[in-house]
């Protein structure tokens, strides 16, 4: 009964949602207020329909409705309450409803607090959300229904993949989706603005707190999944350029892009044209995105189990939203008018150069992504582009783009000040260029590896320098996400760098060194018990200068589905992060145990998370305006 | 010229539109996400000798005289789930199934096998993956036609379709059995 509620909830929001998109654009165009004033109130039962159908599903998973078959499929008994609820979302069919589901609560957003906005404009901008809600629970409804029924129903369900069963990942898709799908409003802004053919200061006023909302959600979203694949994939990588990771980079890079040129948009009235831009790109690489993992044209970690004929749909979605939109922006966007100019050498030509990078860096990982793929639906060939494409395009960019930062942050909105502010700044960069020059005569690996190692610390140091000198308390967020930059890119350098790995195989009792810890096996306990699985629990001490740690890294065996996880155990420090792999063995041969050192691990994570607390703050107080 | 510059993105994005709807309808006509040829079609298929769980041995003469489909498949693997119901349909047209255990413990197979439906006239084991290899198995589900000479006739990388079904598998079987 709860199912078939669901599915007809699902229904209903659809009705709802076309009611949204059609009506009250039509009643724009005719300049019927009635018509209008429909959007919000459409807004906000299309969202309660969809909230009370992810709810629906959300119990059949509490439940364990094995007699639906999602749930059958994904869930299982003996699975912890937690991970019964995540479950919802470590599917495709749930995770799209929970796609559905932001969609629409973001569209509930503008209805609940764009009571400030033109009433022409908030209707057109809730209809094209409504468009593209239809879209997508069409996408549902035909091709993906999460509450389909499995008759007779089994005992009890196949279980989720023990992988998914962890606190960092229930948490990655929400945010994941908060972040990427909730750039689909700033899309729906773009495209009433474009309708309208006007877009100037206000504009940007009104899409910034989205923006800003969809970046900091986007930012967290992505720290947590390279935070689990460190922790859960067992050997120590942070970021694989895998096309899953680069479908949510790609939004961010644009994204990024998209918060300093909203900037310049609302304090200079300029940049209109490459503004709407990136609105309508945000959102259309995350449907790209979408489309390429769930399409199964593409072979991923992250694949869903995967049909083409969904991909077809996506596909078709995808050309009209953003086909649609980029139609709608050449035909319009010429009009939108020139604004002020901007000078070469002031805030606003630094926020526009690192808008032309950033776009360039998300280009590139397009680029990377889609290639092997179009070389192969082109030709017969069969490539793959991995890792060494990547860093060999993108960091170089970063590389640049953090030299510039600074300065760039620093220049005043008139123009003009470049020497002034180098001048300035003489100090930091002489700090910098100082901690370059010790990392590259002290660093052990030498040569390339150790001038790339002082690059990184020395633009580390300088971005932070330059934060800080930038009156900290007059712009807090952005100190604080440049910051989370600086931060971030000392954790990267550092950890690629001077990691230490040590495998060898160890009895209880047997030491071994790594970094500064002093790692002894104590014992292995093989008959530890979880929940839902069987595990061989390794208890390690690591000491460092007195310091005693304990590690209980495992080999674990799910019940349902049958399948072995290794589970690593970590020491997380501020000067590094110590990583406990247990391997096979047993106590008389010993147990192959993987120790890595990662110097200055946690700062990525940490950077990430502090530049997402930046965009939060520039959130709360942006009834201040920009400065 | 100023006016023109604003189509360019429109235009990038149709050309990307087009390479992706060309490559899902090559994936969709069956060449499969990884679109690897494989070299055994209209060979032999290579040398067989794995255990039957139920006792004994499968090699290359029991797929003779009829035509057989090869199905790797796992019990942890999530897109087997999503082909399985396919193949419990394809039992009903008396199509001769062989099912291979592909890295994957006898007993977790055959639970799966008796909780969602056992498709497969015989089930041999390939514990450690040695006949994977052979076969070019890169990844689970994977599945070959073997017509009643012992020559493959169609790989499908990945779970079949219903469209591969109708409009290759089952056409082919029809014309092999003549």
């Amino acid at each position: 009964m709860i199912a078939e509620t669901g599915l007809f909830c699902l229904i209903l929001a659809f009705c709802a949602a076309l009611a949204q998109g059609v009506i009250p654009l039509w009643g724009a165009a005719r300049g019927d207020r009635a018509w209008m004033r429909l959007a919000p109130r459409a807004a906000l039962l299309q969202a309660f329909f969809v909230a009370l159908a992810f709810g629906a599903l959300a119990l059949c998973y509490a439940q364990g409705d094995f007699s639906v078959l999602n749930v059958a499929r994904n869930s299982h008994s003996a699975k912890p309450l937690l991970y019964k609820i995540t479950g919802v979302w470590g599917n495709h069919e749930g995770s799209m409803l929970l796609w559905v589901l932001i969609l629409a609560l973001y569209g509930a957003g503008v209805a609940l607090w764009g009571g400030r906005m033109p009433l022409a404009f908030r209707a057109r901008t809730l209809s094209v959300q409504a468009i593209i809600s239809c879209g997508f629970l069409l996408f549902i409804l035909l091709t993906s229904n999460p509450f389909l029924r499995l008759v007779p129903a089994p005992a009890d369900g196949a279980g989720m993949n023990p992988l998914l069963q962890d606190p960092g990942l229930a948490l990655h898709p929400p945010f994941l989706y908060l972040g990427s799908v909730g750039y689909s409003i700033v899309f729906s802004l773009a495209a009433a603005a474009l309708i309208e053919g006007r877009a100037g200061p206000e504009w940007a006023r009104r899409a910034r707190p989205y923006a800003l909302a969809a970046w900091v959600c986007l930012t967290i979203g992505i720290a947590l999944g390279s935070l689990w694949a460190y922790y859960t994939l067992g050997w120590g990588g942070w970021w694989y350029w895998d096309p899953a990771e680069n479908a949510s980079f790609m939004p961010w890079l644009l994204g990024t892009a998209l918060l300093h040129a909203l900037i310049v948009m609302e304090k200079r009235g300029s940049l209109q044209g490459l503004t709407l831009f990136l609105a309508v790109g945000c959102f259309s690489l995350s449907m790209l995105g979408t489309f390429l993992i769930r399409s199964g044209v593409l072979v991923s970690v992250h694949s869903f189990a995967t049909d083409p004929a969904r991909g077809v749909f996506i596909l078709l979605l995808l050309a009209l939203t953003t086909g649609g939109a980029l139609l709608l922006y050449a035909l319009r966007a010429p009009r939108l008018g020139e604004g002020k100019g901007i000078a070469p050498f002031s805030r606003g030509g630094g926020i526009v150069l690192n808008n032309l990078v950033l776009c360039c860096a998300a280009a590139s990982v397009l680029l990377g992504t889609l290639y092997p793929l179009a070389i192969e639906a082109l030709g017969p060939g069969k490539i793959s582009v991995g890792p060494p494409y990547f860093n060999a395009f993108f960091l170089p960019m970063m590389a640049a783009l953090a030299a510039a930062l600074p300065l760039g942050a620093a220049l005043p909105w008139t123009g003009g000040g470049l020497p002034v502010v180098f001048g300035k700044r003489l100090w930091a960069l002489a700090l910098a260029a100082l901690t370059g020059i010790g990392v590259f005569t002290l660093s052990p690996p030498q040569g390339f590896a150790a001038f790339k190692a002082a690059c990184g610390m020395a633009l580390a140091v300088w971005i932070l320098l330059g934060a800080l000198a930038a009156r900290p308390l007059r712009n807090p967020g952005m100190v604080l996400a440049h910051l989370g930059l600086a931060v971030l890119i000392a954790g990267a350098t550092a950890a690629e760098t001077w990691p230490v790995e040590r495998l060898q195989l160890q009895r209880p009792g047997e030491s071994v060194t790594v970094g500064p810890w002093r790692v002894t096996l104590q014992k292995v306990d093989e008959k530890a018990e979880g929940p839902n699985y069987a595990a061989v629990r390794g208890h390690f001490t690591a000491e460092r200068g007195g310091r005693k740690v304990e590690l209980a890294p495992e080999r674990r065996l799910y019940i349902a589905p049958e399948r072995g996880v290794s589970r690593v155990a970590l020491v997380p420090e501020i000067s590094g992060m110590l990583y406990a792999v247990l391997g096979e063995g047993d106590a008389r041969k010993g147990y192959v145990t993987r120790l890595f050192w990662h110097p200055l691990q946690g700062w990525i994570f940490g950077g990430a998370l502090i530049c997402a607390l930046g965009g939060l703050v520039a959130l709360l107080r942006r009834g201040q305006g920009v400065r | 010229m100023t006016r023109r510059v604003f189509f360019l993105p429109l235009g990038i994005f149709m050309a990307l539109l087009a390479v992706l709807a060309l490559r899902l309808f090559l994936v969709e006509r069956g060449a499969a996400p990884e679109l690897v040829p494989s070299v055994l079609i209209g060979r032999p298929a290579p040398p067989l000798d794995l255990p039957l769980l139920a006792g004994g041995t499968l090699t290359n003469a029991d797929l003779n005289g009829r035509v057989t489909l090869v199905n790797f498949f796992a019990s942890w693997c999530e897109p087997c789930h999503g082909e399985h119901p396919l193949l419990m349909e394809l039992k009903k047209s008396g199509l001769r199934m062989t099912g291979i255990v592909y890295k994957d413990k006898p007993a977790a197979a055959r639970k799966w096998l008796k909780e969602w439906g056992d498709p497969y006239q015989a089930l041999a084991l390939d514990g450690d993956g040695r006949a994977g290899i052979d076969f070019g198995v890169s990844g689970v589900p994977e599945s070959y036609l073997i017509d009643k000479d012992g020559i493959v006739r169609f790989k499908q990388t990945g779970p079949l379709t219903m469209d591969v079904l109708r409009q290759r598998l089952l056409p082919l079987v029809a014309e092999l059995r003549k």
